[in-house]
């Protein structure tokens, strides 16, 4: 199989004879619809979010982002990644493990239930936690005799953030092990090693650049989630207000500074993302299993 | 891979010297159980309890009908957009070289990582009646923010990425003799084109149309600045259930959300057999 690095480097278009691709002019036309519809719809949403922050200087930009309420969005959206992105990391491991490593019964179908929340609207994925822990929930009455709160609280939006990021680190390192199969750690086993040794030593570091794409999507989606989010936080400001959800009311209050600094940071979030990623594709693109699509 | 033998009779799982087996699938199948099914079985109980009676007069009801209707009716067109532009924004990025291009083949992905509030009021902003695009368009008589265009715009931001990562590698995957094979046949280039490369990728685009349409039918971050949200007119289901639940109208809630979650399972059903046909008229 080629080298894909080594392919990007040759002209590409001109070992192609005129019969098997465009004319130049109808490359250009073809280029130039694909640039105006990617700059409309990609850039120009980008730009405006940075333009809109720094609207009015600087000075309000870091104001908007030093007020009380902003932090401590700030701070939830931290702690809430905290939380989730390391339960899912633990659970993408083990699934994987389990599914790729082994060869049982019911393991396709397994592989589809682990794919799940991304087909469930991130409404619903919300609704299914009210519905549990709510006031006329099943266990409504339960947690309320017993002083625990779920909804409109911390647990509640962990929870619904697990939801919707559950996928991302499990389907990167399952077609990821499943390619390097059992040999290095059967290898492992016959030398003497045990179990925790051969995962330590010899799996975790074969599957590292996979595991960090998967950490870094799941990571993305775990601070920038609404929908789910929304319907689990109660909207109280200060307390159970992550970051997007504060630039929603920010945003219904008509302060556009305000809302566009933090929706500034979160775009910063997104870039950074692109950034790792890409270069991620770039240098260890053989060793990602799935370098494209989600 | 080891196999079974052939007369070994049913068995739960292959021998293996790996270790872990137990406590890894015990493990993924609790946690999976707890934040997974469990709650998700939750709101198939509760739309069940709801009896038939009730459950119908909710789903028959007008709102509810209207907003379903726009629900998969804009993500359906932005799908179609996506298919045209994200397959053309494939090839430009699979065929051409030129300045820039790993730049652009990431920005693809931007939908993904961009938090789909942040998407909502920068789309918003973009294309109200004094925004930079929403001011091209007032003299044309055309409004995109705060109607049905509108939430149309956000789905095709929020799906495009769907459709390219989709039909990217299996465009990389053509090989170059076929088209060559083709052109000496006589084929122009475009019969080459849609009579040789474009049944290759033809279930490829259906896969990449059909995450398109289900993602946009659930969407809701990007969607509730830009939509307006007029009931009957611009109110998508996401939406409508959120406005129950915070009613305290539960079974409304539950019941929109089961209608949703069985539209979609339909649509993915059927999908997978026009796939399953595409594949086989097409091979």
């Amino acid at each position: 199989m080629a080298d894909p690095e080594i392919k990007s480097y040759e002209p590409y278009h001109e070992s192609r004879s005129a019969a098997v691709t465009e004319s130049r002019p109808a490359q250009a036309v073809l280029m130039a619809i694909a640039f105006a519809f990617l700059g409309i719809f990609l850039l120009l949403p980008l730009i405006i979010v940075f333009h809109e922050a720094l609207a009015k200087g600087v000075g309000a930009y870091t104001q908007a982002l030093g007020e009380p309420d902003a932090r401590s969005a700030i701070h939830l959206t931290l702690l809430v990644a905290a939380i989730s992105v390391p339960l899912n990391v633990v659970f993408g491991i083990s699934a994987a493990w389990a599914i790729a490593k082994f060869e049982f019964k019911g393991k396709a179908f397994l592989t589809t239930l682990i794919d799940l929340p991304f087909s469930v609207s991130p409404v619903i994925s919300g609704l299914v936690y009210v519905l549990l822990f709510g006031a006329q929930g099943l266990l409504g009455g339960w947690l309320k005799a017993h002083g625990i709160q779920i909804l409109f609280a911390v647990p509640g939006i962990v929870l619904a953030t697990v939801f919707v990021t559950f996928p991302f680190v499990a389907r990167e390192l399952i077609p990821l092990m499943q390619e390097q199969g059992n040999g290095d750690e059967e290898a492992a086993l016959s030398l003497g090693a045990n179990g925790w040794q051969t995962f330590w030593f010899v799996t975790l570091p074969n599957v590292k650049w996979g595991l960090l794409y998967g950490v870094l999507l799941c990571n993305a989606r775990a601070m920038g989630e609404f929908g789910a989010v929304s319907v689990v936080s109660g909207h109280i400001r200060g307390l159970t207000n992550t970051m997007p959800l504060h630039v929603e009311i920010l945003y219904n209050e008509y302060n556009a500074v305000g809302a566009f600094a933090v929706a500034s940071l979160l775009a910063g979030l997104a870039l950074v993302t692109l950034v790792l990623k890409t270069l991620l594709e770039m240098r260890y693109g053989a060793e990602l299993a799935a370098t494209r699509g989600h | 891979m080891t196999t079974a033998p052939a007369q070994a009779g049913w068995r739960f799982r292959q021998p293996s010297v790996i270790p872990g087996f137990g406590l890894t699938l015990g493990f993924s199948l609790a946690y999976l159980t707890l934040i997974i099914l469990i709650p998700l079985s939750g709101l198939i109980w509760r739309s069940a309890a709801l009896g038939w009676i009730d459950f119908w007069a909710i789903a028959t009801d007008r709102r509810t009908l209207n907003a379903l209707e726009i629900s998969f009716g804009t993500a359906f067109i932005a799908a179609v957009v996506n298919v045209v532009f994200g397959t053309l924004v494939a090839w430009v990025l699979v065929r051409y070289r030129f300045l820039g291009r790993r730049i652009v083949d990431a920005m693809v992905d931007l939908p993904f990582a961009l938090p789909t509030a942040v998407a909502g009021i920068a789309l918003t902003t973009l294309y109200a009646p004094n925004g930079w695009i929403g001011k091209l368009l007032m003299p044309l008589g055309i409004k995109v923010a705060y109607t049905p265009l509108g939430i149309v715009i956000a789905l095709v931001f929020i799906g495009l990425p769907f459709v390219v990562r989709t039909v990217q590698p299996i465009m990389e995957e053509i090989d170059k003799e076929v088209e060559e094979a083709a052109a000496t046949l006589g084929a122009s280039r475009f019969q080459i084109v849609t009579r040789v490369l474009f049944p290759g990728l033809a279930p490829a685009i259906i896969t990449g149309f059909s995450l398109a349409f289900a993602r946009g039918v659930g969407e809701y971050g990007s969607v509730i600045f830009i939509a307006g949200n007029l009931p009957y007119k611009s109110e998508i289901a996401p939406l409508l259930i959120v406005i129950r639940l915070e009613e305290y109208n539960y079974p409304a809630a539950t019941a929109i959300a089961a209608i949703m979650l069985a539209l979609s399972f339909v649509m993915l059903l059927v999908v997978n057999l026009v796939q399953t046909w595409s594949r086989k008229r097409y091979g």
